[in-house]
């Protein structure tokens, strides 16, 4: 595709969408978020009308008095319609006419000069990139409400202010956005916009199924909120069956949604691995790789190889609950195990889906702040590959009492502790890197050293967890509750949140207000551990998780929670005024490369040129060269015309010596 | 750590330098771990949770006890590193300089990989071996354990001989029923156990999936329905316990909690017939269904009854209590 020889840029013509240029229609007549509701609606009522039709007679739930036939075809056919709407099919339809596919200005983010760009099925990664990142914010903003429901109500022994099925519905609600759509918080936002900068590449490989990858995920989101019009669901994150089954249409949103997201992050994956393996510049090699690049590269094997798994047990979830198989019922053949196993082959890999990218981000940060090379750079590859592979062969410890092969236990303890081999070379890279360091306190890098210090009593509960007779009391307890917020909460969250201080500079050129992000660091870090700190003696003194009541003896205890979660809830409320008011208002101007980082994305102008580089960049020297006598620039970024890759690029120091 | 790329004067005297501070940093890494390991070996491990009332739950006490030791010198030791590089080699203001260019430490990398290789194989090792010694420690063993309490089975229970008692605990939502088959399958809304007594629980569900937790027994056994779970314990004092459900089961599972007891072995014996003798007298025997390892809640006429029936399916749709029981706690 000639991406190199798009005619002028078009004018600025500010916020307003305007008719900017000749023959180019207002946005209101183009197609985007605004034909995609309104495709969205008409095929939810067309499926609607069309599950009663078909299903009406025999598919009624008795208990709900709801046709679930009706409401997933009204869900798939919104989904479609959505995207018909936002003309993702567009180019399909011409191919299939015959027609040639219009020169793709698209790819570029040229065509909309103004807002109107992130509305629509634009195809530049970094448009999609920011797209993600308000999406992501946005998500993340509602699964907190949602927490904040579940601490207000544990404030008292008793219920009290939500019901148990509204509390349930929270609960679910809250587990279900946090765990499907943060997969993507990092990938999506950082992965699509930084992934292609960092290894010289001017596209990605497959930038409809990228945008797709993005579009799918606000109709899940919206689905998944569809529960509460139905009451919810009373499953939490995990939709066990049989009760899944037995639930009234609230699960059917959530089979659909998590099905949905499962594949908009198989899109992502496929896209980024294929980006990663071929878009390459001339001497990105591997080991030059930065680290960022190889934690998007490990995940999207991840999602690739995990999700499907999901996105099956999502559909046969859907068919026992509409056209009453029974997968997962013991009494007529199936096994309510069976879901167990679906679920937690991909479950598990999905936990590393959600810290691996943390590590990524860190890496980079660590190296910039600390004015050193990345200690170890082989090890920390290994380190992700390892817990990336290793994430496959452990997902029994979640069903360590459940009755299933009790024998292979010992195997998924060993499995399990095996992890913390490449996670310690996580911290090993870390703890090498920062010897002889020159640190410098900016706000990533606070970050990042309190990603180091959570993940690190993640990491240790885990191991706690792992053995079998202490999982006995631990299980299903708020102990597990309290691990896996202190590695995903505390270690995905917090290296987010790094990443945000760290490359907005570079994706708006501004910064983020730094008193305001200093006492937005300081407030989320204290009281994330005065949150969930606590949690791990609550759930050792016996309180399971996902209860509206527990005893009274550990009342004290929950209120100390709950107050201190409503105060670090107030901290992302400090994050989210920093965020507007920056953007908005305030919108400070960032210098060009503002932490003096080597990488190749901070060696762009700011914000990157639509096409990224004028010239396909020639790969130097790896990333981190920091503090190397004579080292050479990272890259060319117009090497002389005619010269191709490796050939020119001059053997140097720094990782390979 | 390297100092290869330090010019060659200052080489020497950097050395040494780092020496001395490695081995006063690992010398104080020594000291905090040994008092952190004795403290809760001394303070700590006889109040950590589940407490001591039964063998299983001794075992995962022992358990969290040995992991808090192991894990100290882990956690004391990032910590202080990173306390002391924070420190040392934080930049100064106005310090515009880059930090030493090291690229990595054979010796140290190699260090660190055998070391927590060390760590997992002793971890491995000693949970299996705290898995087996004790008879699955408590856990739900599937419907044929491989690692089983000994004890003698028998048809009934009498106190003195080493008989095992078997208990049905039966997971349906939202209440937890025991069934005690060595004294004619009578049912008890109460879990009431004899001390020193091998226990076998076979743990079931009627309708979807709950788990079977007796916090202070230091029993954790998921009820699935049609399948028989087995867990073993022996109870070494005698008290109340609580029983809660640890598996989400539908909008009453917070509340899905029952009471339990240990008591001596004649008090049981006692309570159980006079129990077994009542329910033969209301009728209530010959109400149940026979016992069995597992039960279809489809063929049970008694509870069938409230099933609600989808399309000629009767699955396992709960409400055998109507949405509005048990009532709000």
């Amino acid at each position: 595709m000639a991406i190199e020889t798009q005619p002028e840029r078009a004018e600025p013509t500010g916020r307003g969408p305007g008719p900017a240029g000749t023959g180019e229609r207002p946005w209101w007549l183009r197609m985007g978020a605004h034909t995609g509701v309104i495709g969205a609606v008409a095929g939810y009522f067309l499926g609607h009308w069309l599950g009663n039709f078909l299903g009406g007679d025999f598919a009624r739930s008795a208990l709900a008095n709801q046709n679930n036939v009706a409401i997933v075809l009204g869900y798939a056919f919104a989904v479609i319609g959505w995207l018909a709407g936002l003309g993702v099919f567009n180019d399909l339809f011409l191919l299939m006419q015959g027609k040639p596919i219009p020169e793709e200005p698209r790819f570029l983010g040229k065509e909309d000069s103004g807002l109107a760009k992130f509305f629509r099925f634009t195809l530049d990664h970094k448009v999609v990139g920011i797209q993600y990142l308000f999406g992501m914010v946005t998500y993340f903003l509602t699964g907190g409400l949602f927490a904040m429901a579940i601490r207000t109500e544990l404030l008292s022994p008793s219920y009290h202010i939500i019901g148990p099925e509204q509390y349930l519905m929270v609960v679910g609600e809250h587990g279900t956005m946090m765990m499907m759509m943060m997969s993507s918080v990092v990938l999506g936002p950082f992965g699509q916009y930084f992934g292609p900068l960092m290894i010289g590449s001017k596209r990605v490989a497959f930038p409809r199924l990228e945008a797709l990858g993005f579009w799918l995920t606000p109709a899940a989101y919206v689905i998944l909120l569809s529960a509460v019009l139905f009451g919810g669901f009373p499953t939490g994150w995990t939709g066990y069956e049989p009760l899944a089954t037995q639930a009234t249409s609230g699960m059917d949103a959530y089979f659909f949604a998590f099905g949905l997201m499962g594949i908009s992050m198989i899109l992502a994956g496929f896209n980024m691995i294929v980006t990663i393996i071929n878009y390459r510049a001339p001497g990105m090699r591997w080991s030059r790789l930065p680290m960022f690049v190889w934690s998007m590269f490990t995940v999207s094997f991840l999602q690739v190889l995990a999700v499907p798994v999901l996105v099956g047990a999502c559909y046969m979830g859907l068919t026992d609950r509409t056209f009453q198989t029974a997968f997962f019922t013991n009494q007529l053949g199936g096994s309510s195990f069976l879901y167990q196993n679906l679920f937690w082959f991909f479950g598990h890999p999905e936990v590393y889906i959600l810290a691996l990218p943390g590590f990524g981000v860190i890496s980079e940060i660590i190296s910039v702040f600390c004015r050193k090379p990345l200690f170890g750079y082989k090890v920390s590859v290994a380190g992700m590959l390892g817990v990336g592979v290793l994430s496959f062969f452990v997902w029994q410890h979640h069903l360590f009492d459940s009755g299933i092969n009790p024998d292979m236990r010992p195997l998924f303890m060993l499995t399990t502790e095996l992890i913390s081999i490449p996670t310690g070379f996580i911290f090993l890279v870390a703890m090498g890197t920062f010897w002889k360091a020159r640190i410098r306190f900016s706000i990533p890098m606070l970050f990042a050293l309190a990603f180091y210090f959570n993940f690190l009593i993640g990491g240790i509960s885990g191991v706690f967890l792992s053995d079998v007779p202490a999982d006995t009391t631990e299980h299903g307890s708020f102990f597990v509750m309290a691990h896996f917020h202190y590695t995903i909460m505390g270690g995905l969250i917090f290296a987010f949140m790094g990443g945000v201080y760290y490359w907005l500079p570079k994706m708006f050129g501004i910064k983020l207000n730094e008193t305001l992000g200093r006492i937005h660091f300081w407030t989320m870090f204290i009281f994330f551990n005065t949150t969930f700190l606590p949690l791990f003696a609550l759930g050792m003194l016996g309180m399971p998780r996902r209860v509206f009541t527990y005893a009274r003896n550990l009342e004290t205890l929950n209120d100390w929670v709950s107050i201190s979660a409503f105060l670090l809830g107030g901290s992302i409320l400090i994050f989210l005024i920093n965020f507007v008011m920056s953007m908005t208002f305030w919108r400070e101007r960032a210098a060009g490369n503002p932490w003096r980082a080597r990488s190749l994305e901070w060696q762009l102008s700011t914000p990157p040129p639509p096409e990224n580089f004028k010239r396909v960049p020639v790969i130097l020297a790896g990333p981190y060269d920091y503090g190397v006598p004579n080292a050479l620039p990272v890259a060319d970024l117009s090497p002389p015309p005619g010269v191709i890759g490796s050939a020119y690029a001059p053997v140097t120091g720094g990782l390979e010596g | 750590m390297s100092s290869a790329e330090i010019p060659a004067p200052d080489r020497q005297q950097a050395a040494e330098h780092d020496s001395r501070r490695t081995w006063w940093l690992i010398a104080a890494w020594l000291a905090l771990s040994l008092a952190a390991g004795l403290v809760i070996w001394f303070v700590w491990y006889p109040h950590l949770p589940p407490g001591d009332m039964t063998s299983s739950a001794r075992h995962q006490q022992f358990d969290i006890a040995v992991l808090a030791i192991s894990a100290a010198p882990v956690i004391l030791g990032v910590f202080l590193y990173f306390g002391y590089v924070l420190v040392v080699f934080r930049a100064r203001p106005g310090d515009d300089s880059d930090g030493t260019p090291i690229f990595g430490n054979v010796k140290v990398q190699a260090t660190w990989i055998i070391g927590t290789s060390a760590i997992v194989l002793w971890l491995f090792v000693f949970g299996t071996v705290e898995l087996i010694v004790p008879a699955g420690a408590g856990a739900g063993e599937g419907a044929s354990p491989i690692w089983k309490l000994p004890g003698a089975k028998t048809a009934s229970w009498t106190p003195g001989a080493d008989d095992m008692l078997q208990v049905q605990v039966i997971g349906q939502q939202w209440a937890w029923t025991y069934r005690y088959p060595q004294f004619g399958g009578m049912e008890s809304t109460v879990l009431d156990l004899p001390v020193n007594t091998p226990i076998t629980f076979h743990v079931t569900s009627l309708d979807v999936i709950h788990s079977f937790w007796a916090y202070l027994l230091g029993v954790k056994a998921d009820a699935n329905p049609l399948v028989d779970n087995v867990a073993y314990t022996m109870a070494r004092q005698t008290g109340p316990f609580t029983v809660r459900c640890n598996e989400l089961c539908g909008i009453w599972h917070g509340a899905m909690t029952s009471a339990g007891n240990v008591m001596s072995q004649t008090t049981f014996k006692l309570w159980a017939t006079a129990v077994q003798a009542r329910e033969k007298a209301d009728g209530v025997l010959a109400a149940l269904p026979a016992y069995a390892l597992t039960y279809d809640p489809t063929v049970i006429p008694q509870l069938g009854k409230d099933l609600v029936n989808v399309a000629g399916i009767t699955g396992a749709p709960g409400y055998y209590y109507g949405p509005g029981n048990p009532v709000t706690p």
